[in-house]
């Protein structure tokens, strides 16, 4: 719902996306998605303990293209989404939103097939295809039936090479992408503070830049830019294509080597992706962004934390269970005190975004209550990390938090392209896939002390920046103080 | 979602009704347990009816279930009760309190939720399969006995005046909210179901409870059930989880009703780098012979994807707008069609014209041959690929009930749209579009 993506939002979506209060909208898209994962198994004495997912099939191709297969035959349906590893954290510096303008650009037509050919493919047959960007990944996907795999297959092949650019369906198009960032962001003062937040807290990586750009530098994308960055990046050693759905990986190989096996690959793709690194953070750091529409101010808190790929082993996990107990629901603790107890907030909320090739965050939004101070809550809040950090959390609230989690698990097998999604946000940010299957287990193993220490190590206001959304005053109110 | 002319109510309703035209059997193969598995109509010894689709191939159940009355039920000076008592459902219920109940739930993976839409209080249920016993037992009393604790209450009611807070400057809030009143005036679809910053703190405990007492009844109940339940066992859930509720509601009759006629442009100031544009006008009912003709000339004008002609036109030509859609929204008592763009000020001008450019053209000269093989193309493939996962199949069953289609339209649904003809597409795009658009921009100044 809400990385980057070419076609459009409907109505709901922007609403959601204009109402960042309990979920932090831009950041997930940069690193979205705590749900999901592919597998879960028994719980201690809980409800959890059902079948496992089959291990995805998985084999590559001599140009280095890697192939994840999920099956899933209820339905003659396939998800076809190939997953290019670079992002808006590759941009060169001073081109932001580059990675994110290209793939606007690559419905734009080959050298073999012409603009809307694809596209009308994939609708005549009662289809949908989109696209989306990350901080670190661009994916592109169909849904079709199964009988257009084939088809399908031959396209994204074709687009990975073979893209034809002309000046004038660049310039329209990046008017559609200033546009979107119109919608998403200078629209809305809610996603301004996070464009600030980001900026504010990451001091040295690209992910302190939203995905979309800034607006001054998206201006001057051009033509050569995007083609540039497409010729060094798009290639199939530095993509993972991932078919869900009602196939096998014995028939899909063949069809998977006829459209893809005769790209070459890239040479210099970097066996690593090295982004300038965060130093260690020596300064809690505040917003404000102050705007006449703001009617229901907000706060956010942003934590700089290790990714799943960047934390030593373990500790990934024990995040996404500090992130529940602190954060999901009504019986966390943060919603407990903040909006139960002291009645200071209408709402209160907390995330870990595991997926990032780099450090990560862990954040908490807070609606406040008509008349309650920005004080009071950031109080309240310290509060309850400072019990957090001091005292074990009760057995029982652990285990609540991680069947919250492992729920996700357990309802993400009811769909492939969730499955498909989990699988390649993962993949492209660094973990492999017994990293990933091993997810629900590792949550079980999380202890109280590891919580605990999390809490002291992580929560460090000096790792963090808080935000504050508020009403600018008007001009005859502000020269009167 | 990928089928715009398939959309019902979701501008009002939040949470939405999509419809999914559905799997035609010759394209489902063997190897489909899903969709093909035949839909069977039960009827559970205390007379709930229910239809199922029994799948054990995940071993989860969903279950999607209306009450007839919904956001239309709210008394007229107190918009916002039917979704007050929605968000207050699974805060406490019986002797669990608040906490407890949502210890409950999420213990043992339960996702409940409820939602008030115009015609319609909906709510989902879904559940692991060994969890099943325990997940109708909590909604059996979330629907007989919730608490309205006032603490609770009060709590609820602070989200639901936050949500409105921050709407009430909101591009695409205030353009929705003003189209859906200038197209029904008076009518109750002219309300909002979340309700205004003047009515929710009207709301009292009991209101809720006579919300309650009108609408949760068994007579107006409708419920499909898909996933790893066998019909003898769920024909026992349903009577221990609805049977209790009383036989009648005491909905108030809502009139039949035909939204404002266009030509007419409201402009709403707000100071946003890009206008909010949203245009409609009456469309056509779901009973309506020509509702299908009308699906597909409103895939070919604005539906998703990225081929429509307003897409087309607005976006890839022009580079005017990101977004620029347009979708049928049938009620059980009207119809409209409604479509958004947003597009910075300097060019809402343009960008308005040229929407009203693209209806005039097709209302005029009707579609293509192409077009209209490519759309009913569209129509018929799309039901499989919309079908896959257990809850969009409940959600698509439940919508065809509320719609009063056959149990086996999926099956007829191919022949109906194959049914449409050029002729057809022709009256029912001059009758959708030929009055002009009923238009409410959000933006810095007024379109000339």
């Amino acid at each position: 719902m809400s990385d980057r993506s070419s076609v459009t939002a409907n109505t709901k979506e922007i609403a959601a996306r204009a109402f960042p209060m309990t979920r932090t909208t831009l950041v997930e898209e940069r690193t979205r998605d705590s749900t999901t994962p592919n597998q879960y198994g028994s719980h201690e004495g809980g409800v959890l303990a059902q079948a496992r997912w089959d291990r995805p099939a998985i084999f590559s191709l001599q140009n280095g293209l890697e192939v994840v297969v999920i099956p899933d035959h209820r339905t003659p349906v396939v998800t076809q989404m190939i997953w290019y590893k670079v992002g808006s954290a590759d941009e060169p510096p001073g081109r932001s939103g580059l990675a994110h303008f290209l793939e606007h650009l690559m419905f734009k037509g080959t050298s073999k097939h012409p603009p809307g050919e694809f596209t009308q493919a994939v609708q005549r047959v009662g289809g949908y295809q989109n696209a989306f960007t990350g901080t670190d990944y661009t994916s592109y996907f169909q849904h079709v039936p199964r009988d257009q795999l084939g088809k399908m297959l031959e396209f994204e092949a074709d687009r990975m090479t073979n893209l034809v650019l002309k000046d004038e369906d660049v310039l329209s198009e990046r008017d559609v992408v200033l546009e979107e960032l119109n919608m998403g962001v200078a629209n809305n003062p809610g996603a301004r503070l996070i464009e600030q937040m980001l900026a504010a807290l990451y001091l040295n990586h690209p992910y302190g830049r939203l995905i979309i750009g800034w607006r001054q530098e998206i201006e001057k994308l051009g033509r050569e830019d995007a083609l540039g960055f497409y010729k060094r990046f798009y290639a199939p050693n530095n993509a993972i294509l991932i078919i869900a759905g009602d196939v096998e990986a014995g028939a899909l190989r063949p069809l998977v080597e006829t459209s893809f096996g005769g790209i070459p690959l890239q040479p210099r793709i970097p066996a690593e992706r090295l982004r300038p690194q965060e130093p260690p953070p020596a300064a809690e750091r505040t917003v404000t962004l102050a705007d006449p529409r703001v009617e229901q101010p907000v706060l956010h808190r942003y934590y700089l934390v290790p990714s799943a790929r960047t934390a030593v082993a373990g500790e990934s996990p024990v995040l996404d269970v500090l992130a529940q107990l602190m954060g999901g629901g009504i019986n966390s603790y943060l919603y407990r005190a903040l909006v139960i107890d002291k009645k200071l907030a209408s709402s209160a909320s907390a995330r870990y975004e595991p997926t990032a090739l780099d450090s990560s965050l862990l954040t908490i939004s807070v609606t406040p209550e008509p008349g309650i101070e920005f004080g009071q809550i950031e109080y309240a809040i310290d509060g309850v990390i400072a019990g957090i950090a001091q005292h074990p959390a009760r057995t029982e609230d652990i285990e609540l938090a991680k069947t919250r989690l492992l729920a996700q698990a357990i309802y993400a097998q009811d769909d492939q392209a969730k499955l498909a999604a989990w699988y390649g946000r993962r993949l492209t940010t660094g973990l492999t896939i017994d990293e990933i299957r091993g997810w629900p287990d590792s949550i079980r193993e999380v202890s109280a002390a590891q919580v605990l220490a999390a809490a002291r190590k992580w929560l460090d206001k000096k790792r963090s920046v808080t935000g504050y959304l508020v009403k600018e005053p008007t001009q005859r109110h502000a020269e009167r103080r | 979602m990928t089928q715009s002319c398939t959309r019902r109510d979701v501008l009002l309703a939040g949470a939405s009704g999509s419809i999914a035209i559905l799997a035609s059997p010759s394209l489902l193969a063997a190897t489909s347990t899903l969709a093909a598995t035949k839909i069977k109509h039960l009827v559970s010894p205390c007379g709930i009816k229910a239809t199922l689709v029994q799948d054990a191939t995940v071993p989860l159940i969903a279950v999607e279930y209306a009450f007839g009355g919904g956001a239309t039920q709210d008394p007229s000076e107190k918009p916002g009760v039917g979704h007050m008592v929605a968000s207050l459902l699974d805060e406490g219920a019986g002797d669990l309190d608040a906490k407890t109940f949502h210890e409950r739930l999420d213990g043992r993976a339960i996702e409940l939720s409820f939602a008030s839409h115009r015609d319609y209080f909906r709510g989902s249920l879904h559940t692991l399969k060994d969890c099943k016993e325990d997940a109708f037992d909590l909604l059996r009393l979330a629907l007989t006995s919730p608490r309205f604790d006032p603490a609770d209450v009060e709590r609820i009611r602070a989200g639901v005046l936050a949500k409105l807070r921050h709407d009430s400057t909101n591009p695409a809030s205030l353009a929705n909210r003003k189209f859906f009143e200038v197209a029904f005036k008076d009518h109750p679809y002219a309300r909002q179901a979340e309700g205004t910053l003047e009515s929710v703190p009207k709301i009292d405990v009991a209101d809720l409870k006579g919300y309650l007492r009108s609408v949760i009844a068994k007579d107006a109940l409708k419920i499909a059930v898909v996933g790893d339940i066998d019909p003898e066992v769920l024909c026992k859930l349903l009577d221990m989880t609805f049977g209790g509720l009383p036989a009648s509601s005491n909905s108030t009759p809502v009139a039949d009703v035909v939204a404002a006629k266009p030509p007419q442009r409201i402009f709403i100031p707000l100071d946003v780098p890009q206008t909010f544009v949203t245009f409609g006008g009456p469309g056509v009912r779901r009973t309506e012979p020509d509702f299908m003709a009308a699906c597909v000339v409103n895939h070919i004008l604005g539906g998703g994807g990225l081929t429509s002609r307003l897409f087309r036109e607005v976006r890839e030509k022009r580079g005017l707008a990101y977004f620029v859609s347009e979708r049928l929204v049938w009620m059980d008592h009207s119809a409209v069609f409604v479509g958004d763009s947003g597009t910075r000020a300097d060019r809402a001008g343009r960008t308005v014209e040229e929407i009203e450019r693209q209806v005039r053209h097709l209302a005029e000269k009707g579609p293509t041959q192409q077009e209209l093989d490519d759309a009913k193309s569209y129509l018929k493939g799309s039901q499989i690929v919309a079908l896959n996962t257990t809850s969009k199949l409940a959600r698509t069953m439940l919508q065809h009930q509320l719609d009063r289609l056959p149990i086996d339209y999926l099956e007829k649904h191919d022949s109906v749209v194959d049914a449409v003809t050029l002729e057809d597409a022709k009256r029912a795009a001059a009758r959708l579009w030929g009055g002009g658009l009923l238009t409410v921009l959000v933006g810095r100044s007024p379109v000339p």
